[in-house]
């Protein structure tokens, strides 16, 4: 378990204090993909340095089971050892400690260029005591598990990005980390090998037990392996949840416009822009989001049957979260007023979510 | 040998002073290098580390180096030579000959290869030092496997630029004293009016900056990419 209380980081740049981590808490369980999503500046990146300490946070403390407990206090960092209550400020050693029991991957891979696949694999045991024909064994079981026991000689630039990247999980695996750090880990991919890299991530997961905090800014990748996610914003988390739930029902505007862009119904806006929908008087346009509950209903024409309103379909849409279906329906309603009001209250009480998007004013 | 009494009758009549310079040369090429390179490495090395953002973030020692270096890279080495003869007369106890030459070629090699290291260490993706960080290395840890690693071509390159300037230097060093092949240039060559030996220590010179440089380059070209060259001797 990951538990982070109250955690702040600033920057100062020449002009100005940047709030990074602007008191951010959260709790991350053993073995869920916790994925932490906002746009670029938002403090993702730097909340989730902070958890091995790549960066000091200046205040706030975060607890990691089997590591103890870590406080920062006006920028020291402090360290209290599980179990114990003596707190001792955190020197090299805890650190180095901590970080050997989570593994990290990046945007870019940083591999070592000049050191073969089995060489960047075998990094973090080396020098650790381990005996060489260990190492090998180790290694060649970690290349085995990514599926890259061909390139154990290959050097980096052989490799594809895809492949870099799987050589870059087998080196954070190396040392049986319980946790695993994803900084953007698929940004630099092509789609498909993105999706690739997502159902490995996966894998691992669900075989090896390791809980995996991702951050990114692709709302597909939350929506693809994640259990939980929290939107950031600012250097707050502005929405926290399971991802079904909040993809169900998005409260803030940030979440709702990654909603949306993952989403398809987004496309609204340009449609409207380019005049492919025009809102005659008397007509509202609506989206609607039903969950597993109302899915596969006949809906709409049930509601069209009983208030006598017109309801025509402009974008469909079905999403699989968590192997559940979620639906978007975006629709023109017309029809007397009233009328359509009450088709409104309905379609709410069957658990169906309305937005009324635009008013047809006559 | 007949060609060389043709063409150069007066390094023959001057051979026991030639090979004499020849070997001062290499002498302070040696010792001056290796304490340089030692030294520069070290400088180097603190440099990276202690700049702003550094693993090893200090704002004194690495102002403290930078202003040393400043300092001693903006005075042209003919003149430190002579700045420097009271000092080195302190430490070695003379200022002539090899012995005298060592300092001074130390003071104005260090500083240039110091700022080379330092650029050569810069290179170095600082992802992948963070990568290091955060698989729970040490400073010692990441200086060693991480910044000199892999900048190992590139360490390559800027110790043969310093190797040809430190040439250049030890024959500098020569016209205050040193000996070496500049000495023997100007006191056999100029001011004999030998024009001969001064041909003979241009061509000699040639022949040993080529040899460094050649060898240099090869030898980063094929640390730079150990596949291509394992695939099969191609070294771009």
């Amino acid at each position: 378990m990951i538990e982070i209380r109250d955690l702040k980081k600033t920057f100062q740049t020449e002009k100005q204090f940047v709030h990074a981590v602007n008191g951010v808490s959260l709790k991350i369980n053993d073995g869920e993909i916790y994925g932490v999503v906002g746009y670029s500046g938002a403090g993702k990146s730097t909340l989730v340095r902070c958890i091995n300490f790549l960066e000091t946070p200046d205040e706030g403390s975060i607890t990691i089971s089997g590591a103890g407990t870590f406080t920062a206090r006006n920028g020291r960092l402090y360290h209290t050892a599980e179990g114990s209550t003596k707190e001792v400020p955190a020197g090299d050693r805890q650190l180095r400690d901590l970080r050997r029991g989570i593994g990290m991957i990046f945007q870019h891979f940083n591999l070592l260029d000049r050191s073969t696949v089995a060489e960047n694999v075998a990094y973090p045991l080396q020098y650790t005591g381990m005996r060489r024909a260990d190492i090998d064994a180790r290694v060649r079981e970690l290349l085995q598990l990514v599926d890259l026991s061909d390139k154990a000689d290959a050097y980096p630039a052989e490799l594809s990005g895809g492949q870099k990247q799987r050589v870059a999980i087998a080196r954070a695996l190396a040392g049986n980390p319980r946790i695993l750090l994803s900084d953007e880990a698929t940004s630099a991919l092509d789609p498909d090998v993105t999706e690739s890299i997502l159902s490995l991530l996966k894998e691992l997961n669900t075989r090896l037990g390791v809980t995996i905090v991702l951050i990114t800014h692709e709302m597909g990748v939350v929506k693809s392996i994640c259990d939980r996610m929290a939107v950031m914003e600012n250097g707050r988390i502005v929405e926290e949840g399971n991802v079904y739930e909040v993809f169900a029902d998005p409260q803030a505007n940030s979440t709702r416009r990654f909603v949306g862009a993952s989403f398809g119904l987004s496309n609204v806006g340009r449609l409207q822009e380019s005049g492919f929908i025009t809102v005659a008087p008397d007509t509202r346009l609506i989206r609607l989001t039903y969950g597993r509950e109302s899915v596969g209903e006949a809906l709409i024409s049930e509601v069209s049957r009983i208030f006598n309103v017109n309801m025509s379909i402009i974008l469909a849409n079905v999403e699989i979260l968590q192997d559940m279906p979620l639906g978007g329906l975006l629709i023109q309603a017309s029809g007397d007023p009233l009328a359509v009001d009450q088709a409104i209250r309905y379609l709410e009480e069957r658990n169906v979510k309305v937005e009324v998007i635009l008013n047809g004013v006559a | 040998m007949e060609w060389l009494e043709t063409w150069f009758p007066n390094v023959l009549a001057y051979w026991d002073k030639f090979m004499e310079s020849c070997i001062a040369t290499l002498q302070m090429f040696l010792i001056g290098g290796g304490i340089s390179l030692l030294i520069g490495f070290f400088f180097g090395v603190v440099l990276v580390i202690a700049r702003p953002g550094g693993i090893r973030e200090n704002r004194t020692a690495y102002r403290a180096l930078n202003f040393f270096i400043n300092t001693f890279r903006s005075v042209p080495f003919i003149i430190l030579l002579i700045f420097l003869i009271p000092f080195t007369r302190l430490l070695m106890g003379t200022a002539i000959g090899v012995k005298g030459a060592v300092v001074p070629l130390c003071f104005g090699c260090v500083p240039f290869f110091t700022r080379q290291v330092e650029t050569a260490l810069s290179t170095v993706d600082p992802g992948k030092v963070e990568a290091a960080r955060a698989m729970g290395s040490g400073t010692a840890g990441i200086v060693l496997r991480v910044y000199l690693h892999e900048a190992v071509p590139n360490l390559i390159r800027v110790i043969t630029i310093t190797a040809i300037s430190l040439i250049g230097l030890t024959t500098m060093a020569g016209a205050v004293g040193a000996g070496g092949i500049g000495s023997f240039a100007i006191n056999y060559g100029q001011n004999l009016h030998h024009q001969d030996i001064v041909n003979v220590c241009v061509i000699l010179l040639l022949i040993i900056v080529s040899v460094m440089q050649t060898a240099g380059s090869t030898l980063a070209a094929r640390t730079t990419n150990r596949a291509l060259f394992r695939k099969g001797g191609n070294t771009k």
